[in-house]
């Protein structure tokens, strides 16, 4: 193994509560594409934070040897300067510098404190060029598109001498030319010698690229597979990424099924800033009356904005499609009317989106549905903590009284003020959007316990979620959704975890027949 | 003594057979003396607020031998300020939603010069004068309310554009002369008093409605104390509260007390304090007030629980555009002159009212009465200054390290909370 570039030995690293990685191993040759491949919360960008310096050296436990010499990165600063540079999902740019000024963010081409704009542009224009990039360089950031701007980042680190790159997802927001010019150039990029890590979902561009792959799961090493001597298929690689056991961490749960509460028809939905690009493509979804439906999608691929357009038009533009309520067609256009017509929405960004963090249970609870308690525009305060503290009990929010500020509360019970708010609200659908991120295994079953008793109240509840066993766990029909597109829609009693990966990992030019 | 708060251990096992062990919750019974210390802790902004303003009183009432608190004084003190309390209960509406109005001084200007056009030059009887001049408010309200709400253009830079040209109206509807001599009725609203009864040394009207505010106060407080108790969210100990009240009710007595020894009772005190009381209710009780804070609080979260978050913040410009336009009249009737220069800096004076009173800079906290003991702060500060014969270049130093202070001291009081983890 003369030739191994960089060795990652039994890298252990926990937060609060959570082994998020354990004795990791992971080695790469010089001047391979290497692949990473695991589900969502398998620990795959723990680990290159780890390997990038964002978790400095002493935070984990471990080794890291580059070149065979161990290193002790601090930051990212070190790390760059080993020659690991680490291409985030979100990108890092500054929109409204030029791409020359983002290439040279700190590490400005200056004399005596002052730029050198020549410098500056005609290297960049050189980085531009290796990148295929023929761009001005003192073009602004924010006047090219996505995909572009990743080839920007890649540029950017190649002006720092990267050895190694690391790319997290990195054709996850682009469109297909984009990507593919990407995969191009990561593969010309291994030509000059740049050893390249990339994590992705996408198993049809790992097996375009990469010569290997390591998939992790928990937290754990699972196995490395040689994509030129297995002979790996995709189906192999989902096979080790899922392959979990479904312990008994799911509420037992008969579901009565009743008539048909909510469908959504050609429900086509466009980006918000950029119009011509399509989100969701014409979905079909229904649920039933007491009826547990999952959309299960990885990362990227349009579950929340499905489940947020239907809710008010909370996102995106181009909206087209029809909603019907038991049979009727119903207007969603506002949040006001989407509630009216008997539809809630639990964010997945509870913090962000689901809670007023500084104010306390009550007026949480109380929020969605504040015209019942309401008499000439006063809401009546009394009735208003009688409600809350009846929601305290029966959903067992652990806090002492009402009157507790929902910032102050851990994730599983701030979670069940979100619950509480929409169960107050009475809807007849209910669509929870990761109802369980963040939260300890205990609270999670009462979590599902709660979704059950939805459905028994006769509710038609569609969860949303990135944890495969969840879903099975708890779902009575699975709606698989890849690039926007819903590409299978089975009984919990056919689905598997092997066949959702393949549905959700399904890509848009291999038309399939929705039932396979 | 704080009430029992409700244990999980009285709870029936609620939802099915959870794996997680219950954890025993830390109770904030016991102790009643550690409780009411630890409660009084956490109230540290409220009775600063309060400290602070008898603070000041007292030492304006020594250094100017006595002055500050003699009745004309008092009266004056009301009366003067009572445009910048005013503007200081909308602002604290607009601040909780997380907003801000640069543009009430101008508003006031505007409307003022307005209210001196209908009356002397068109000849409007001042009464239809007033509620045209609310109006005329309620519409600059909505303009700036449009482009804020609906435009989505921040309000910072909305009514900065407000400020200028609002003022540029004054100046055009006055063109650069200025208009006195105002009817008397007029001139009441400002600086009328209510008809007095009597000729003794106490003017016994006054002595009633403070005694009638009193009462309220008693009433009001005890019942929302047992109602507070019946639901078992009292958590304020009941020797504060009794505290609180007493001194409350002593303040509105003696200050009832200090205006019935002059001429009475100001007309602008009886409109403040309707607009105290209706305007603390609405933001406590009613759905309308309840979004606002909503908004503030998390504007993603409101608006995804079906709050109109747009409506809900033109109708706040709305309302700043009106209550501008009363504090207009106000200033106009007090000082029986509209000139294009009123109102000049009002809107900082009321913007420092209601942070000194507690409000968050980033939204969603905020009282009424915060914001009115942070004008009487500025107030107070204001008359004992000039009383002093401190130049006003030293008073706008010392307003400006009040404010500073005001907010350190938030500041300072929310890292000790988080990181003592309470």
């Amino acid at each position: 193994m003369a030739n191994t570039i960089l060795e990652m030995r039994e890298i252990t690293k926990t937060f609060p509560g959570v082994k998020a990685l354990q004795d990791v191993t992971l080695e790469v040759e010089r001047g391979q594409v290497h692949a990473i491949c695991g589900e969502n919360g398998a620990g795959k960008s723990t680990l290159m934070k780890v390997l990038s310096g964002v978790y400095p050296s002493g935070s984990f436990d471990g080794q890291i040897l580059l070149d065979g010499q161990p290193v002790d990165f601090k930051n990212i600063n070190d790390s760059e300067a080993a020659g690991v540079v680490i291409i985030h999902q979100e990108l890092a740019l500054s929109p409204f510098l030029s791409i020359a000024e983002n290439i040279f963010l700190g590490n400005e081409q200056a004399k005596g404190g002052f730029i050198d704009w020549n410098k500056t542009n005609l290297d960049a224009a050189g980085l531009l060029a290796r990148v295929g990039l023929r761009d001005n360089p003192i073009t602004k950031v924010v006047d090219i598109g996505v995909g572009k701007q990743q080839l920007v980042e890649i540029a950017k680190a190649l002006s720092k001498r990267v050895k190694i790159l690391i790319l997290d997802e990195p054709t996850a927001a682009l469109n297909d030319d984009d990507s593919a010019h990407l995969l191009d150039l990561i593969k010309s990029l291994q030509g000059q010698g740049i050893t390249s890590i990339i994590i992705s979902h996408k198993l049809n561009e790992i097996k375009a690229i990469a010569d290997k792959v390591t998939i992790i799961r928990d937290g754990k090493t699972i196995e490395t597979l040689d994509m030129h001597a297995d002979e790996v298929s995709e189906d192999r690689i989902i096979k080790g990424m899922v392959g979990r056991d479904l312990e008994s961490r799911y509420p037992a749960h008969e579901s009565t099924v009743g008539e048909e509460l909510l469908r959504i028809e050609d429900w086509t939905v466009h980006h918000p800033l950029d119009a011509t690009r399509e989100i969701i493509h014409q979905a079909h979804l229904s649920v039933k009356a007491g009826e547990i439906v999952g959309i299960a999608g990885l990362m990227g691929a349009g579950r929340t904005e499905l489940a947020m357009s239907v809710f008010g038009r909370s996102y995106g533009t181009g909206i087209s499609g029809t909603v019907y309520k038991r049979g009727q067609e119903v207007d969603t256009s506002t949040v006001s009317k989407a509630i009216a017509a008997g539809i809630a929405y639990a964010t997945e960004d509870r913090k962000k989106y689901g809670l007023n963090l500084i104010d306390d249970i009550t007026r949480n609870v109380s929020g969605s549905a504040l015209g019942k308690l309401a008499n000439w525009g006063f809401v009546n305060r009394s009735e208003e903590s009688t409600v809350a503290e009846r929601f305290r009990k029966s959903m067992n929010i652990k806090a002492p009284t009402v009157a507790a500020v929902t910032g102050k509360l851990s994730g599983g019970n701030q979670q069940k003020v979100v619950l509480s708010k929409w169960m107050y609200a009475d809807p007849d659908v209910l669509i929870l959007d990761e109802p369980t991120r963040g939260i300890d295994v205990g609270a999670k079953y009462e979590i599902y316990t709660i979704i059950n008793q939805l459905a028994d109240a006769g509710k038609g509840v569609i969860v949303i979620s990135s944890e495969l066993p969840e879903l099975l766990g708890i779902c009575d029909r699975i709606y698989t959704l890849s690039e926007g597109r819903i590409t299978a829609d089975v009984p919990i009693a056919e689905a598997t975890p092997e066949f959702l990966l393949k549905y959700m990992t399904l890509e848009r030019e291999s038309p399939v027949n929705e039932r396979a | 003594m704080s009430a029992p708060s409700p244990t999980q251990a009285t709870d029936p096992k609620p939802t099915g057979g959870s794996p997680t062990s219950r954890q025993p919750q830390s109770g904030s019974g016991g102790n009643p003396i550690v409780s009411a210390v630890s409660y009084l802790g956490g109230q540290l902004r409220q009775i600063g607020l309060f400290i602070a303003l008898i603070v000041i009183v007292l030492f304006f009432q020594i250094t100017t031998n006595g002055i500050t608190l003699a009745p004309i004084n008092v009266s004056n003190l009301v009366v003067q300020n009572s445009y910048i309390l005013i503007l200081a209960i909308g602002m604290v509406m607009v601040i909780i939603a997380g907003h801000i109005d640069l543009s009430v001084g101008s508003v006031v200007a505007f409307t003022g010069a307005m209210a001196g056009v209908m009356i002397t030059q068109w000849g409007l009887p001042w009464p239809l004068a007033v509620v045209l001049c609310l109006v005329l408010g309620a519409l600059v309200g909505a303009w700036q309310g449009f482009w804020i709400a609906y435009f989505g253009i921040p309000a910072f830079i909305v009514t900065l554009a407000g400020m200028l040209a609002f003022r540029g109206a004054a100046q055009i509807a006055l063109q650069s002369t200025q208009i006195s001599s105002f009817p008397q009725g007029f001139r009441n609203i400002g600086s009328g008093f209510l008809p007095a009864f009597g000729t003794t040394g106490y003017e016994p009207l006054t002595l009633i409605l403070g005694a009638v505010a009193s009462i309220a106060l008693i009433g009001t407080g005890l019942r929302g104390r047992a109602t507070r108790r019946k639901y078992q969210l009292e958590d304020e100990p009941f020797l504060w509260f009794v505290t609180k009240l007493v001194f409350t009710v002593a303040l509105v007595m003696y200050v009832g007390f200090l205006l019935a020894s002059y001429s009475g009772t100001p007309i602008v005190l009886v409109i403040l304090a309707v607009l105290v009381v209706v305007y603390s209710t609405v933001m406590k009780n009613s759905v309308f007030g309840r979004h606002v804070y909503a908004i503030g609080g998390n504007v993603h979260a409101a608006e995804l629980s079906g709050v109109k978050t747009k409506r809900v913040t033109f109708l706040l410009f709305v309302n700043m555009g009106v209550i501008s336009a009363l504090a207009g009249i106000v200033f106009t009737s007090q000082l029986n002159l509209a000139a294009s220069s009123a109102g000049t800096g009002f809107e900082l004076d009321a913007i420092a009212a209601v942070f000194i009173g507690g409000a968050a800079v980033t939204g969603g906290i905020g009282t009424v009465t915060g914001a009115i003991i942070g004008g009487l702060i500025i107030g107070i500060l204001n008359n004992g200054l000039s009383i002093l014969g401190v130049g006003t270049e030293y008073q706008s130093l010392i307003k400006g390290l009040v404010l500073l202070a005001a907010v350190a001291f938030d500041v300072f009081n929310k890292r000790r909370a988080a990181s003592s983890g309470k």
